[in-house]
């Protein structure tokens, strides 16, 4: 009998690591449902859960992007630039109407990603630098562009903003309907797969023939694309550019919620539906927090607690 | 025999391989591409000081200088933990909000006696790095990650301590905590000669030290530093401490400086020490790097600064356009140098 349950219990224990890497982030959000629902009063409202929905779909659609660069081994630090560089853009080319000041934020995104992407693919800089430069300057370009605060008056935006369709947001919509995009792009497609074979061994993708610098230099057009729609849609809601604190720690924030659910800093592997839900996950921190009245700096610390511990659980299995 | 005969090309491969290998002309190139890695830095902020001296009458006025000295001390203090750090091919995204955190404790702790106002900030963020280095050395997490929460964390802190941001503690005029922040010995402001002073100690420890020779090993190749015997983790242990100490000491000092604790200050200071190491010449792949180059990067970020601010019709958000844009440049140039430098 000792002798049985000895030879199970490193299996086992293994297989409990493995379970809680791949399903600890939906065991957390289950969790924080279930404490909510005991210790928060009108936690189980359909009010309270649009709202909590409007807030997080940003974090999610920047948190897709960011899951497909973290996929190649690489880290975008730019995506909070790109939104302040998407809600100056919007506010500047309002005025020619909604559709064309779209198509020119997806240009400007469009320029950024290009930019990173030919810095990380064909410079060979590390991602994490190239996009620090685009973090710094695509900031100051937001700002030089549009210098502050400036409220939009545009009945379409608003409608992008605070529409819904049968109750449920067009934020949640577009929102959700991305995330099945990016998830079916991953598994079900030639250029997912060349994304994970990059992340995986970048010189063995190479060899193996594959198109490494087109697939990086999308994956970083993408991101920011994505960031940009992020962008955009926050200043929908918002009914305002503000191009000065839009997006600032929005990187750290994207970072969280793929590393917290389950997708490994090393590349090689996306997990979009533990994407999904560690944005949600955060969320739920956060607002668990605030409603039972601890201040913005404990959230801070718990999430910091939080980023070690995702990353720290998630640590064996880059190695293998 | 036949060991003296692998023992020899090695060494002297490893020590000057052009030379042997190429002619003349390549390793005259190799030479200049590595002045410029090392100097590139320095011949740019000698040329933009003199272009800009000619151009505006208060540039190289003596005030003006002492005020872009003083502005710079504090950043170059945290630029100095900085290249320690990514000599060894880490990055520490956390002294922003450690700086903001020492200069809170400092300015909190003044009225306990300048001793607390000191300690206090240099012994909460010294340990705050050494968790940084245990997590990245014995846990071996990622650098950016580990550090990106301890920059939330720390900012958290900070703002717990000051009722979310609500309370500045003040430094009392005339203590030595103030003195040490807002005067002058010899006709430079003190931190000016106390970030001299670090900077010295910090290119001996750097160059002389065993401790040195250690974050040059593990950054170039750690499985070649481990193998030859250097404590790999503590050295990392080490470097991130000393992030730590420093962002502390200069949010400390930057306090005494302002009498008091802000609390919004900080932000973003991460990626201005980051840019200034880079610019200096220091490789973000580790293994190479250089703390007067460090030094040069501050002052170089801080010299466009004041033109952009001279300039006067330009918004100050033009500075982060140019700094970004000469990130970029700067490493681009940087891989492409050190690129050539691999090929020949």
């Amino acid at each position: 009998m000792a002798e049985a349950a000895l030879r199970t219990a490193p299996l086992d224990r293994t297989r409990l690591v493995q379970w809680l890497q791949t399903y600890g982030v939906y065991a957390g959000v289950a969790a924080l449902l279930v404490v909510n629902t005991v210790i928060t009063p009108r936690f189980l409202t359909t009010e309270n859960f649009r709202t909590q929905a409007v807030q997080v779909a940003p974090v999610i659609i920047v948190a897709l992007g960011m899951a497909l660069v973290i996929g190649t081994e690489g880290v975008d630090l730019s995506v909070g630039a790109v939104m302040a560089l998407a809600a100056s853009v919007t506010a500047l080319y309002l005025g020619y109407g909604l559709l064309p000041s779209l198509l020119v934020v997806a240009l400007f995104a469009a320029g950024v990603g290009l930019a990173n992407g030919a810095l990380v693919a064909f410079v060979g800089v590390q991602p994490i630098v190239a996009t620090l430069a685009l973090m710094v300057g695509g900031r100051g370009l937001a700002l030089v562009l549009l210098p502050q605060l400036k409220d939009l008056r545009n009945p379409s935006l608003a409608s992008l903003g605070s529409g819904d369709v049968l109750g449920v947001p067009y934020l949640i919509l577009i929102a959700a309907a991305l995330a099945l995009l990016v998830a079916f792009v991953v598994r079900r497609t030639t250029f997912g797969r060349q994304l994970l074979a990059i992340g995986d061994s970048r010189p063995a993708a190479q060899l193996a023939g594959l198109p490494v610098r087109p697939v990086l230099i999308i994956v970083y057009v993408v991101c920011a694309l994505l960031a940009a729609v992020a962008g955009v849609l926050a200043t929908a809601r918002l009914q305002a550019s503000d191009p000065t604190s839009l997006g600032n720690l929005m990187e750290l924030s994207a970072i969280t919620a793929v590393v917290v659910g389950g997708t490994p800093l090393t590349g090689g592997r996306v997990n979009i539906g533990g994407t999904v839900a560690g944005a949600v996950l955060i969320q739920l921190l956060t607002a668990t927090l605030i409603k039972h009245d601890l201040p913005p700096s404990w959230t801070q610390i718990a999430q910091a607690i939080v980023i070690v511990a995702a990353v720290y659980a998630a640590r064996g299995r880059g190695k293998r | 025999m036949t060991t003296t005969n692998t023992d020899v090309p090695v060494t002297t491969a490893g020590v000057e391989p052009p030379r042997d290998a190429h002619p003349v002309g390549s390793a005259r190139s190799e030479r200049l591409s590595a002045l410029v890695q090392q100097h590139g830095a320095l011949a740019v902020l000698l040329i933009v000081s003199l272009v800009a001296s000619f151009s505006f009458g208060s540039f190289a006025t003596g005030d003006n200088i002492s005020n872009m000295a003083t502005s710079s001390a504090f950043l170059a203090i945290v630029a100095l933990g900085m290249t320690f750090v990514i000599i060894t091919g880490g990055i520490d995204l956390s002294v922003g909000s450690l700086f903001a955190l020492g200069g809170v404790l400092a300015a909190w702790g003044s009225r306990h006696g300048t001793l607390v106002a000191l300690l206090l900030p240099l012994a909460v963020c010294g340990l705050i790095g050494v968790v940084n280095g245990l997590l990245v050395a014995r846990s071996r997490l990622a650098p950016f990650i580990v550090t990106l929460a301890a920059m939330l964390g720390a900012r958290g802190l900070m703002l717990a301590l000051t009722d979310e941001g609500a309370d500045t503690y003040l430094i009392r005029k005339g203590s030595l905590l103030a003195e040490l922040g807002q005067g002058s010995t010899l006709g430079l402001a003190n931190p000016v000669w106390i970030t001299l002073a670090l900077f010295v100690a910090g290119a001996v420890v750097l160059r002389r030290t065993r401790f040195g020779q250690h974050v040059y090993a593990v950054g170039g190749n750690e499985d070649a530093a481990a193998l030859m015997g250097a404590p790999v983790a503590r050295t990392k242990i080490l470097v991130y401490a000393l992030s730590g100490l420093l962002a502390g000491l200069a949010g400390a000092l930057n306090a005494a400086w302002l009498a008091s604790g802000v609390t919004i200050l900080g932000s973003g200071m991460e990626l201005e020490a980051i840019s200034a190491v880079v610019i200096g010449g220091t490789l973000l792949t580790g293994g190479l790097g250089y703390v007067s180059g460090s030094l040069v990067g501050v002052l170089l970020l801080k010299v466009i600064q004041n033109v952009i601010n001279q300039i006067g019709s330009l918004d100050s958000s033009y500075q982060q356009v140019v700094s970004g844009t000469f990130l970029a440049v700067v490493v681009v140039a940087q891989t492409w140098l050190g690129r050539r430098r691999q090929l020949m």
